[in-house]
């Protein structure tokens, strides 16, 4: 067989084996622990431009219950992905609930305009693992290797 | 040109009737050349198409700055900043740059007003020109004074980027540094030199499929006028142009060259990445890696869920700002570049390569410029999609002055982004990745370094950093 086909045939290999271990990096399913969902209640304080706690962690099916309170302005809080929305006046409390039933890392942001930073006022909802961070950092790491092995002199 | 004047494409490739094909104005390989396509010739020949596009986005940016001055002081409901930080700004990382290089440069209004008058006129060149017309200073050349501009961005960014007045302040000092910049230099100085929007355009410009290149430049050494650099508004002679970073697209080149021996051509993606460098300057090192560093920054201000670093970018002047500010240059002006000049020296050693640190850090630099645009456009995707309802809403009511001029005024409509926006992310910075990957293989390969060893501490910092973004971004 002549070296320029052979080394055809090894690159072709080795992109089969990449796509390979994409495959199996996007799909193979990531042990959950299992863990009984709870009821878990969050008291939200909003000012410009900041929630106080920014980021929440719960467990999927977890019952979860935010209780947001604006201290100087009219605050919002919708979550990306969840479809849900609550907004509180100063000084009061607005109550929102829902089961977290999708897992992953969710931003919540402002949804009233609060002043400058107001497009940036942003939290985070953390529901179990986050697999899609771990799955991203093996794909990015096949990505580098497909760059040094994958590609032709 | 007119019909009685047409020569063949078999004469334009010869470089006049009669001559016969010379192999060498093929020189290039995977090129189409657009400007000797018939239906695209007219629209670059010619100088009004660009004329109209200039007058287009010089009337926006000055009713932009009127509505920073004088409209809303609500960023969300203001022309300038929705136009210029959401939707131009979105553009021009998602379009003008990774499709056109330095394209939004060849339509950019900012330096038109000094130019019409260093030329002496709008369309065509006036017999009476006006300015001192002196060099820019050789001290100051290169990109240093851009990467400058754009860490004063990223310094101030939390307020530029919200407030209207500052919006508009900041457009009005631009502009007048572009008209001043032109009475006291010749050509485009500001661009070149200054702008720090021309800087990110041109670095990255180097990733982008078009190019304008000499077709054959034997032709040019015979010819004593040089017509293409008398009218290059930017100064530079299209035999010399290395890569894609430095020319703004203006074709003054193509439509003055008497041999039309200038070609625009669709390129591969990344053509001028992955050289051997020769030079020792490390500004163009800088810039990327200032990039890189913003990058990073930007997406922590402005994504993620720490609010008391949004407090203290915003809060200028303050103390939590004076520790932002000390943090950001750290991280920009120490941190990043001493872990990516001893990721290249530790290759060097490594490799046993002779070559000089600095030629090393210069030409190893190309590796950062997929990663950092794309480490940029996958910021955009959370930065401006979710907030492109402001866009519809000012279009109706552009200085916040409860108009609705388009019945749009009240959009809340906007693109749910959630579901797909991690994944396009995590794809782009993959992408971007394995180019700079197999460019970091191709200089191996040219520096005769085929184990590699010279380019996997540099793939090492990039791996870092993807892996910092990939958190910054969906984690």
């Amino acid at each position: 067989m002549k070296r320029e086909t052979w080394s055809r045939w090894i690159l072709i290999f080795r992109w089969v084996a990449l796509a390979g271990l994409a495959l199996l990096v996007v799909f193979l399913p990531i042990p959950v622990n299992a863990t009984t969902p709870v009821k878990r209640t969050f008291r939200i304080q909003a000012s410009q431009f900041a929630y106080s706690p920014a980021v929440l962690s719960v467990n999927p099916g977890d019952r979860v219950t935010i209780e947001l309170t604006a201290t100087d302005v009219v605050h919002g809080l919708s979550i990306d992905g969840y479809d849900l929305e609550t907004k509180s006046d100063p000084g009061q409390t607005a109550r929102l609930t829902f089961v977290a039933n999708q897992q992953g890392s969710f931003r919540f942001r402002c949804t009233v305009t609060c002043g400058n930073m107001h497009p940036f006022m942003i939290g985070k909802l953390q529901v179990g693992q986050n697999n899609l961070l771990w799955r991203g950092v093996l794909l990015v790491g096949l990505a580098l290797v497909a760059g040094v092995w994958g590609t032709r002199k | 040109m007119n019909k009685s004047q047409e020569i063949t494409w078999e004469e334009r490739i010869s470089g006049g009737k009669g001559d016969r094909i010379k192999p060498a104005r093929f020189a290039l390989p995977q090129r189409i050349d657009l400007y000797h396509i018939s239906g695209i010739r007219p629209l670059l020949e010619s100088r009004w198409p660009q004329f109209l596009l200039r007058a287009l986005t010089l009337a926006g940016f000055i009713f932009t700055i009127f509505a920073g001055l004088f409209g809303s002081r609500v960023g969300s409901h203001n022309f300038s900043i929705i136009f210029v930080w959401i939707a131009w700004w979105t553009a021009l990382k998602l379009v003008f740059i990774p499709l056109g290089g330095r394209s939004w440069c060849s339509v950019c209004p900012i330096p038109l007003p000094g130019e019409w008058l260093q030329q002496g006129g709008i369309l065509d060149k006036g017999t009476r020109r006006f300015g001192l017309n002196l060099r820019w200073p050789k001290r100051l050349k290169g990109s240093w004074l851009q990467s400058g501009g754009f860490l004063l961005i990223g310094l101030f960014s939390a307020l530029t980027l919200t407030d209207t007045r500052l919006t508009a302040w900041i457009l009005l000092g631009l502009f007048g540094l572009a008209f001043v910049l032109s009475v006291v230099f010749e050509r485009r100085a500001f661009c070149s030199y200054i702008c720090p929007i021309g800087g990110f355009s041109g670095i990255y410009a180097k990733t982008a499929p078009v190019e304008v290149r000499v077709i054959d430049t034997a032709i040019c050494t015979t010819h004593s006028e040089k017509t293409c650099y008398q009218n290059c508004s930017w100064g530079l002679y299209p035999v010399a142009l290395r890569d894609s970073a430095q020319c703004g697209l203006c074709m003054e080149c193509l439509r003055s060259c008497p041999q039309d021996n200038i070609a625009f051509n669709l390129r591969p993606f990344g053509s001028d990445l992955g050289q051997v460098h020769l030079s020792r300057h490390l500004d163009e090192a800088f810039l990327a890696l200032v990039m890189l560093g913003s990058a990073l920054v930007f997406s922590a201000v402005f994504i993620g869920p720490w609010g008391g670093l949004k407090s203290a970018a915003f809060a200028i002047g303050s103390t939590p700002w004076l520790l932002y500010g000390l943090a950001f240059l750290t991280l920009n002006l120490v941190v990043i570049p001493s872990f990516f000049a001893l990721a290249v020296w530790s290759g060097e050693r490594w490799s046993a390569s002779k070559i000089q640190l600095r030629q090393a850090i210069a030409s190893q630099s190309q590796v950062l410029l997929p990663l950092g645009l794309f480490a940029w456009i996958a910021f955009t995707i959370s930065f401006a999609l979710p907030k492109m309802n402001y866009v519809l809403s000012v279009i109706s009511d552009p200085l916040g002055w409860g108009w609705n001029l388009l019945g749009t005024a009240n959009t809340t409509w906007s693109p749910d982004v959630s579901a797909f926006s991690s994944i396009l992310q995590v794809s782009l910075l993959m992408v971007g990745l394995f180019w700079s990957a197999s460019i970091a293989r191709r200089l191996a390969i040219r520096n005769s370094s085929p184990d590699y060893r010279q380019a996997l501490p540099t793939l090492a910092f990039c791996l870092v950093f993807s892996v910092v973004m990939l958190w910054l971004l969906v984690g």
